[in-house]
């Protein structure tokens, strides 16, 4: 395979994603996340010029991230909005994910048999609720992929967000 | 200064009705801002954030930016993150270590104890008639440390911060002392900020006592999210307290909490699930609390709120929170999260994960009771809806005076605390003098059963 039917493919995968959490079909995007998965959106922090690199954004593994977690909280997520008395969704937000400025950063061992690709790219999430609450969610992610028979499976995803302050009361929708 | 706003009218305790105004109206935010951000003692940082000289942390208070900060000699400051000349922030990064605070609009520079030092051109332009003494950085009046956390007020006639918690002190106790009983000894394992449209009001009722409203977080029960979710136990959190009597307590100065009353005999309910470690970590402490605290360690937290916006969580998640005003139906909300900083890494990373899941918009408790404020807050702002007050009627009279704790307690859900909560809050309103807002000025009336 080429590296661009590779891209395409890879696209491909993550419009069907971005999909599934739209229809609202969590459990099934459940089915893509890999059962090591690191799922992971940092604190971003106002810091003097220079000290971007070690100190802007909230690390994995330690201290507190909006999310720092893995597959198994994930699951309580989507458990918890089936329970249909999560009245943070319930009635569920009307929810659109944007994806685009998609970039191979990574593949091994190569395009030709790819078994796991890092991929770059920017997420525009818009959610609606109830009658006049919306949310926009702008940022860039990261996510590794790794091959699973024809498809793939999710097994880290990193989303910085462009906010410091959270401008919105609630994630309570799946990124 | 008084006030022209029916005051008494709209905060009836008696009755047990509290009007709609006071969480949607602009003018009583306004009369917040004045009279009650400007004198009640307000949690403002710990000292982990600030553990060196030149160790700064950018915090709030009320809807005003301040600078905790530690200077070279190592004395812990609060001041008004706002130059004296023109007003500009002097800093904007939210966190560091610095020797100087250099306003990025003429350059005005002041040192880390507050003073003014460099001003451009000074020969030139202001020799004789700028006295650099006189032009410090504003610093408030009031500061205290407790147990690690800095607390600050803008009325230089407050009462010092302890007679201010009053019988409070043995709660927020549960907070800040390790979990082996040995005072203070927490430190900040990193923060929340967010904001909510909902009036502040409700984030500190809801931590007062509002235990009522348990039914919202069914989803969280039935799933399992708690420290022993993983291996299948439902609810939000470990069953710590099962034998204990749930108690509702509240205090003169308007601090109320939930906390539980466990029986003299009682021994340690295993929890922390699949963690053998912090399981362990937590039965060690059980016991060495016991034995440091003796009767004291029979109260366990749930929640409480200092008044007026500081609110906690005592165990499962532990923290402070402060609800900061943001216009009359915005707040601000700050998060300190807070473990044992001895204790091993093991244990942080498990409560970390724990109060992620839990607590603030990415918490999946939380998130349900934001939703509530919001629409709470939304729904009061109608002409017809703030014609028709809230109900507070809820256990009127059911309390006793200090049984088995201090304070006006009760041993059923109550609205007492927030009863007592908005008493305060007019009395601040009203501008009444500090006796009568530490309530020590008047004869404490005693339960009707």
């Amino acid at each position: 395979m080429s590296r661009f039917a590779l891209k395409q493919e890879i696209e491909d995968f993550l419009y069907m994603e971005a999909d599934l959490l739209d229809q609202r079909e969590f459990r099934a995007w459940l089915d893509l996340l890999a059962e090591d998965l690191v799922y992971f959106m940092p604190i971003r922090r106002n810091v003097k010029f220079g000290q971007h690199a070690e100190k802007e954004n909230t690390k994995q593994g330690e201290g507190i991230s909006w999310f720092d977690e893995d597959k198994w909280t994930l699951g309580k997520r989507v458990e918890q909005i089936l329970t249909g008395v999560h009245y943070a969704e319930e009635p569920l937000s009307r929810v659109t994910h944007m994806v685009s400025n998609v970039r191979l950063l990574e593949v091994t061992p190569s395009a030709e048999d790819p078994v796991e690709v890092v991929v770059g790219c920017r997420f525009l999430v818009y959610q609606n609720r109830v009658e006049y609450e919306s949310n926009t969610f702008i940022g860039r992610r990261t996510d590794t992929l790794r091959r699973n028979g024809d498809s793939w499976l999710i097994a880290r995803r990193e989303l910085i967000l462009e906010q410091n302050i959270l401008l919105a009361k609630n994630l309570s929708i799946l990124f | 200064m008084t006030t022209t706003l029916p005051i008494d009218q709209m905060i009836d305790t008696a009755r047990g009705t509290i009007s709609r105004e006071i969480f949607v109206s602009p003018e009583f935010h306004r009369e917040e801002l004045e009279k009650l951000f400007t004198r009640a003692w307000l949690f403002v940082g710990h000292e982990s954030q600030i553990p060196k000289p030149g160790d700064f942390f950018v915090s709030r208070m009320g809807e005003e930016s301040v600078i905790l900060c530690r200077d070279t000699q190592g004395s812990v400051h609060v001041f008004l993150n706002s130059c004296r000349h023109r007003g500009m922030k002097v800093c904007r990064y939210e966190s560091g270590n610095t020797s100087l605070f250099v306003c990025p609009y003429h350059s005005w520079s002041y040192t880390t104890d507050g003073k003014l030092q460099g001003v451009p051109l000074y020969r030139v332009l202001y020799e004789g008639q700028l006295d650099r003494n006189e032009w410090s950085l504003i610093e408030v009046p009031k500061l205290h440390v407790y147990k690690g956390t800095v607390w600050a007020s803008w009325d230089a006639g407050a009462p010092d911060f302890m007679t201010y918690l009053g019988d409070a002190v043995d709660h927020l106790d549960q907070v800040l002392d390790c979990r082996d009983g040995r005072p203070g000894g927490s430190e900040l394992i990193g923060m929340h900020k967010w904001v909510l449209p909902a009036n502040w009001k409700f984030a500190a009722e809801n931590f007062l006592g509002d235990t009522y409203h348990n039914p919202s977080h069914r989803s969280v029960d039935m799933i399992g999210i708690g420290p022993s979710a993983r291996a299948g136990q439902s609810g939000r959190r470990d069953n710590e307290y099962n034998k204990g009597q749930h108690v509702w307590a509240s205090f003169p100065a308007g601090h109320g909490v939930h906390s539980v009353w466990m029986p003299e005999d009682f021994d340690y309910q295993p929890s922390y699930a699949q963690y053998p470690i912090v399981d362990e970590y937590f039965r060690h402490c059980f016991y060495e609390r016991k034995k440091r605290q003796g009767d004291k360690a029979r109260i366990m937290p749930f929640t409480g709120n200092l008044f007026p916006n500081t609110s906690y969580h005592g165990r499962q998640p532990r923290g402070l929170c402060v609800w900061h005003p943001h216009g009359a139906t915005e707040t601000e909300a700050w998060r300190f999260f807070l473990v044992d900083a001895d204790a091993p890494a093991e244990v942080k990373d498990v409560l970390r994960r724990f109060y992620m899941r839990y607590s603030g918009p990415a918490g999946m408790t939380e998130q349900d009771d934001m939703e509530n404020w919001l629409y709470a807050t939304k729904s009061s702002t109608g002409t017809i809806a703030r014609r028709y007050p809230f109900n507070y009627q809820q256990s009127m009279g059911a309390y006793k005076h200090n049984d088995p704790i201090p304070g006006d307690v009760s041993t059923q859900i109550t609205e007492q605390n927030a009863r007592n909560y908005y008493q305060v809050y007019a009395r601040y309103l009203k501008g009444e003098g500090w006796d009568s807002l530490l309530g020590t000025g008047e004869t404490k009336q005693q339960a009707a059963e």
